[in-house]
């Protein structure tokens, strides 16, 4: 083979060749496994907009809508909640919303299309759990300057009634509000805008 | 009879002598230093307790049914109907939480004696992925009952992949296969926790001990005993490992299985520690549970997530100490820069950083199974005071003493007064 002490090029260049194109198969090969860990077609169908009732729910009362497999929040906020809303915008961390997801109608004060009806993903921004309504009488748990809002038990993020989420909370943005469409005067369609349904 | 197994015996070797020359080499004939102590039980406990969890996993996987559905219920159906099944899914239950136990009661004692300096830095190296990779297996196997804190785990686990910039999201939707954690997912880590990862933690288990063999055991007293050998070119503070420390591991054995078994009859759920209460519920997704901590083992990591307030509209940085805090533990032999190994010949610097590490990290463990308000809330406010609450604070003071420990260890490390080591062990 290389009995001078030189080396032989075209057996080490076929040598290179047949090791790249060997690498080559082997990743491409690799692609079926790789692929069959992404959603199948039977998960990517299951996304349909839900419908939800909201004739019955009473000032203060929280009802949760399953969408997509994710719970969302359907809030009638009282006058005191919408007006906690106003104070302490110097302890949020996106007061106004800049950084934070929500569709076009949603950007604003309340953070809703209605401002009583407060429709939020249950979901935390930080790593997904569902935080949890506390009410403001839940002082001696939240602390005393606890004016009402949201608690996730994963991490202790705290977010107000408008889904806003308090400094010093390891969650970065607001909570998301998911698109949603009034059908009539009592329901919503949630997972769909007007705008795209037209 | 016994010429006839000796023949036997020949016959076989003459065929396959490797079995009885690999049986020299890391038993009848693989010197160990003599002067071993109680720290030294740990590498074999961990052997022990990984056989117990293939044996007792195999045998639950024949009643068990990674389904959305039915999981939960074919536990219940295990703990109630099969015949011992409470025995098998009790038995793999504790040996989860001891394996945590022995693996870093081993790590603390590589710690203690400088068991990752030079020349062992491989077997360290191999023995961070074996804890990585236990970490791993652990997290997929809590999913498996499909119990509340399985279901709000796995959720915060993999979106903690989902945090990374910009291939984040798409990352957890791949290791999820859906949007949510749902049947796709359970289907996918059952695989994972019962085949791929036992391999890999049996590989690397295997080069854990080749390096281990190939270098020398190191000992308390941190002296190399390959440097002074007899005529037969054996060390003379080594002795085989078979009988002696064979017989000296029995024993280790024996005491972890009667204590095993105390935990496994008596307190299965150890208060919640082992077996969290809120995993005897049916997996909710719409409802996260009150109060939500990992199992024991993952509470310090968990600390120093929690603890990291978001940095530039992302929670990236929370995961990123996590990680960070993990992966770290890679350049010790590096980071360590005392000319002497063991804990008996360093100086007061490493001594104390030792034990105030060793503090933080029970601190972090502890703060990581409560709430944040546990320790109440601070009763002024200040420019500076993000969140009024202690335990918060807390955390955030033992995360920088941890990554201080590590960083700040090739500075006091050096400066260290260390004493004089002796030629030979010492006892």
């Amino acid at each position: 083979m290389n009995e001078q002490g030189k080396v032989d090029k075209s057996r080490r260049n076929l040598l290179i060749a047949t090791s790249l194109a060997g690498g080559a198969a082997s990743v491409g090969a690799a692609v079926p496994f790789v692929i069959s860990m992404w959603p199948s077609e039977r998960a990517k169908a299951a996304g349909a907009p839900v419908e939800a009732e909201i004739a019955a729910l009473q000032p203060g009362e929280l009802k949760v809508v399953e969408w997509r497999g994710k719970p969302v929040w359907v809030l009638r906020r009282t006058k005191e909640m919408l007006d906690s809303l106003k104070a302490g915008a110097n302890r949020l961390t996106d007061p106004d919303s800049k950084y934070s997801e929500q569709p076009a109608y949603a950007k604003n004060e309340y953070r809703s299309a209605k401002p009583e009806l407060m429709v939020m993903e249950g979901v935390c921004t930080h790593l997904g759990c569902s935080p949890q309504l506390k009410l403001a009488d839940a002082k001696a748990e939240m602390g005393a300057d606890w004016a009402g809002g949201f608690y996730c038990p994963c991490h202790g993020s705290k977010f107000d009634y408008a889904g806003r989420v308090f400094k010093g909370a390891p969650a970065p943005t607001n909570l998301k509000v998911p698109p949603y469409t009034f059908t009539s005067e009592i329901a919503l369609l949630i997972g769909e805008d007007k705008e795209k349904k037209a | 009879m016994s010429a006839r197994l000796a023949a036997l015996w020949n016959w076989f070797d003459s065929r396959m002598p490797s079995v009885a020359e690999q049986w020299r080499l890391h038993a009848s004939e693989y010197y160990a230093p003599k002067n071993f102590n109680f720290w030294y039980f740990f590498g074999s406990l961990a052997m022990l307790v990984l056989v117990i969890q293939i044996v007792s996993g195999i045998f639950l996987t024949m009643n068990y049914k990674p389904d959305a559905a039915l999981a939960f219920g074919s536990v219940e159906y295990i703990m109630r109907d099969v015949p011992g099944g409470w025995i098998l899914r009790y038995i793999h239950s504790t040996g989860a939480s001891a394996f945590f136990i022995v693996v870093y009661l081993h790590m603390f004692r590589g710690m203690l004696y400088g068991s990752y300096k030079q020349p062992r830095e491989l077997v360290w190296i191999f023995g961070v992925l074996i804890y990585l990779t236990l970490m791993g297996e652990a997290f997929f196997g809590y999913l498996l009952p499909w119990g509340q804190m399985s279901y709000w785990g796995a959720q915060v686990i993999v979106n903690l992949f989902g945090t990374v910039p910009f291939i984040g999201p798409d990352l957890s939707l791949w290791i999820r296969g859906d949007y949510v954690i749902s049947d796709a997912t359970l289907n996918r880590f059952f695989a994972l926790h019962v085949i791929a990862f036992p391999l890999v933690l049996l590989g690397l288990v295997v080069a854990h001990i080749l390096a281990l063999h190939d270098v020398g055991s190191n000992n308390p007293d941190g002296v190399e005993i390959k440097k002074h050998k007899d005529a037969n070119g054996h060390p003379l503070d080594g002795i085989p490992f078979h009988p002696y420390y064979t017989v000296k591991d029995m024993v280790g054995a024996v005491v972890f299985l009667a204590i095993f078994c105390f935990i496994m009859f008596f307190v299965p759920e150890v208060g919640g520690y082992f077996l969290e209460y809120n995993n005897f519920i049916p997996a909710d997704p719409l409802k996260t549970p009150q109060h939500i901590a990992p199992v024991w083992y993952f509470t310090p990591y968990y600390s120093i997530l929690r603890a990291v307030p978001p940095l530039f509209n992302s929670q990236f940085p929370g995961v990123l100490a996590m990680g960070v805090g993990t992966l770290i533990l890679f350049f010790l032999p590096w980071l360590d820069r005392s000319p002497v190994k063991s804990i008996r010949y360093r100086g007061a610097y490493y001594k104390s950083a030792l034990a105030v590490f060793v503090v933080v990290f029970l601190i972090l463990g502890y703060l990581g199974t409560e709430s944040t308000t546990v320790w109440g809330q601070f009763g002024f406010d200040a420019f500076f005071l993000d969140t009024k609450d202690i335990a918060t604070w807390a955390a955030r003071v033992c995360t920088v003493i941890y990554f201080a420990f590590f960083i700040l260890m090739p500075w006091y490390t050096a400066r260290d007064e260390v004493k004089p080591v002796p030629d030979r062990v010492t006892s």
